[in-house]
């Protein structure tokens, strides 16, 4: 794992402007990524989560825009670019996303091969048997047979779509790869089959990774780092080991509580009550603090400020020092 | 012993494939898919049963067979004494559908949009010509809300779906259910489009109301994990068969066949520090097409444990330690089980394969 920071994100917000208000879906998330590092991003619906993977790709659909701070990739920063250099010199070249249900974006018609080798031809200028070259050994590192490169979409499984659409994702060597629910519409065997393969590819190419799911008994076999989100906010946020061991944010200990465990007899599940705000409005103060079961009175006032407990960053009054 | 709900005996259904033009010429013999491959099933008063298996699997042909929302091709099958096979003309069937409910994967779509919450629920009332005036069926329109804890109820009765959120969408097509007070429900996958604490919240509530309805569930799933605090026993099912069947304990902790311990392998647990490790999945390739049943144990080409027997005699059902605990295996309670896991160096080669215990992985 090389320690020179890849991603650096600084205040981040974005908000939509929509006639019923401006949805605040995200705000002021910092973080830093470095090369062979993940990150896994956790949250229910709704919490910003992809609409934090758009921002890094300067993707967000109008109305919504970026209205703060800054994303840094090797020097570049990301909030500056204007549409066309996003799409010269950004997507897909610096920052690459597998999006949810990515198998069923691939086009009928065209063979795998065809489609495959798009983004070499538009980025990078390598065509016909070069290019070849390069996707078979793309489809190789991944786990396919190499002469899946003729087949068409149809006469694949989802797995196999899945992994396809992972080795495009990471034909142009990006610095970040950003992964949206990758694994949700596939059965655990695949599944399982597929995270291994990712476990190695991040060793193998030492880039830096963003997993998006809600599902964090996945999560935890593939981030280094966690972030937790809760209505637009990165509410804990530090190395994964730590907050699974000891979540702190009463947020995340709910969270982790929820999950059913395989090899454990338990009478009733944790869940949290209650629905997240509408992000028009948010609650004052903390915006867990309707949900929140330690709220006390300066929670309903104060939004909370970020702090850091032995290398976890969390946005909750609890934790303040005085 | 508690009274059987759902008995079913070598029941079997299968789909007929369509054939083109072309091949009705050339008089092609016609292929079928054996969704259901001659499974036996018991399903005991309040005690609930999980159904997992992967997609395609036929997990969720068997709540249609047992709904009768699809007709079996051979076998037997009673759901309280009943003999559902033999239900045909319309009254029994109505009759049947009383007592019989099912709770469908998608709020978003198994809930008519134009409808309010009310008509919604009123619907099986009119069905059934329950509630003879409209302050009646109100009354049990609301006592369903509360049932389902959609409180205050006049504050949801006069919504639409699109005010709804999931998880209440989903406690209203759980309403609708129960407000015929039925003895037996499917519910097929009816949390995996939730988030994990909606999930969370709406399992305990369906757990609840066991109780409080005499209830019994057959609760069909991908999703193993829920299924250990959601049912007393659970059916894995593979390529049309339940190949293991047991109390749910017993078999997430003590599998006997090799399918299950590769499903339970292949499970995330949410323990991390296994960064740098990855689990070998003990299962080879892909689920075969139900058309192409391969011979003797229909696992064998894709079990790590496989001899020449497996390929040649279909295995019976094995009870091989506990009773009630069953495997079609050959080698049921013989194979031992170990989990291989390979240690990844820094660069994301293999450095070494480790075996792991059952107890291991279990932790505490």
């Amino acid at each position: 794992m090389s320690e020179k920071t890849i991603l650096e994100v600084k205040d981040l917000s974005t908000h939509y402007f929509t006639s019923k208000g401006v949805v605040q879906a995200l705000d002021d998330a910092n973080f830093t990524l470095s090369g062979g590092q993940s990150l896994g991003v956790a949250g229910e619906s709704g919490c910003g989560k992809s609409t934090m993977a758009f921002s890094l790709l300067r993707m967000v659909q109008p109305p919504g825009r970026i209205v703060k701070g800054s994303i840094n990739i090797g020097g570049m920063d990301v909030t500056k670019l204007d549409e066309k250099e996003a799409r010269r010199k950004l997507r897909w070249q610096k920052v690459s996303m597998v999006f949810q249900g990515a198998m069923d974006i691939m086009t009928p018609v065209y063979t795998v091969g065809y489609q495959m080798m798009e983004p070499l031809k538009y980025h990078k200028d390598i065509t016909g048997s070069k290019a070849e070259e390069v996707c078979m050994r793309y489809l190789d590192m991944v786990d396919l047979d190499p002469e899946l490169f003729y087949r068409y979409p149809h006469e694949l499984s989802g797995g196999q779509k899945q992994r396809i659409i992972i080795a495009t994702a990471l034909l142009l060597e990006p610095d970040v790869v950003i992964l949206d629910e990758p694994t949700t519409a596939l059965d655990v065997v695949v599944e399982a089959r597929i995270m291994n393969d990712l476990k190695r590819l991040k060793k193998e190419l030492d880039n830096a990774m963003i997993f998006i799911t809600h599902d964090l008994s996945i999560l935890a076999e593939i981030s280094d780092d966690l972030a937790v989100m809760y209505a637009g906010w990165i509410v804990e946020i530090g190395p994964a080991t730590k907050i699974y061991k000891d979540p702190k944010h009463p947020y995340t200990q709910k969270l982790i509580a929820a999950i059913p465990r395989l090899h454990k007899d338990i009478d009733r599940l944790e869940y949290i009550p209650g629905a997240p705000p509408e992000l028009t409005n948010p609650p004052k103060g903390c915006r867990f603090h309707p949900r929140c079961e330690q709220a006390f009175d300066k929670c309903t006032q104060v939004e909370p400020k970020v702090h850091d407990v032995e290398g976890v960053k969390i946005k909750c009054h609890l934790y303040e020092e005085d | 012993m508690p009274r059987t709900i759902v008995k079913a005996r070598n029941l079997r259904k299968e789909f007929e494939i369509s054939q083109t033009f072309m091949q009705k010429l050339q008089r092609k013999p016609k292929l079928k898919v054996r969704a259901v491959d001659g499974i036996n099933l018991d399903i005991y008063e309040k005690k609930s049963m999980g159904l997992v298996g992967e997609s395609g699997c036929g997990k969720t042909t068997v709540g249609k067979l047992v709904m009768k929302l699809l007709d079996a091709t051979s076998g037997e099958l009673y759901v309280k004494g009943q003999n559902v096979m033999a239900l045909d003309d319309k009254r029994m069937l109505k009759a049947y559908r009383r007592m019989a409910q099912m709770i469908y994967q998608d709020p978003f779509s198994s809930l008519d949009p134009r409808f309010k919450v009310f008509d919604i629920l009123e619907e099986p009332l009119l069905i059934h010509d329950i509630g003879g005036s409209l302050d009646e069926r109100r009354a049990m329109i609301e006592k369903a809300l509360e049932d389902v804890r959609l409180t205050p109820p006049e504050e949801f009765i006069d919504r639409y779906p699109h005010m709804l959120s999931g998880g209440q969408r989903q406690r209203v097509a759980i309403a609708r259910c129960l407000i015929l007070n039925p003895d037996f429900i499917v519910a097929d996958e009816p949390v995996s489009m939730l988030d994990v604490s909606v999930r969370a919240e709406l399992l305990n509530l369906m757990k609840d109301i066991i109780d409080i309805q005499d209830l019994t569930y057959l609760y069909i799933t991908h999703d193993i994990s829920t299924t250990r605090f959601f049912t007393d026993y659970i059916g894995v099912m593979y390529l049309g068969e339940i190949v293991e069947q047991g109390p749910v304990g017993q078999v997430l902790d003590n599998p006997l066949h090799p399918y299950t311990q590769a499903l339970l392998t292949a499970v995330p647990e949410p323990e991390p520090d296994r960064l740098d490790r990855i689990k070998e999945i003990p299962i080879k390739g892909e689920i075969p097409s139900g058309t192409n049943v391969p011979d003797g144990c229909r696992f064998h080409p894709r079990c790590p444990y496989a001899k020449d027997i497996c390929k040649k005699k279909t295995p019976a059902e094995n009870e091989p330690a506990e009773k009630g605990h069953k495997a079609n295996c050959h080698f049921a309670g013989e194979i031992e089980f170990k989990m291989k896991v390979a240690k990844l160096s820094d660069d994301g080669k293999i450095e070494k394969v480790e075996e792991l215990e059952v107890e291991d992985i279990i932790g505490d």
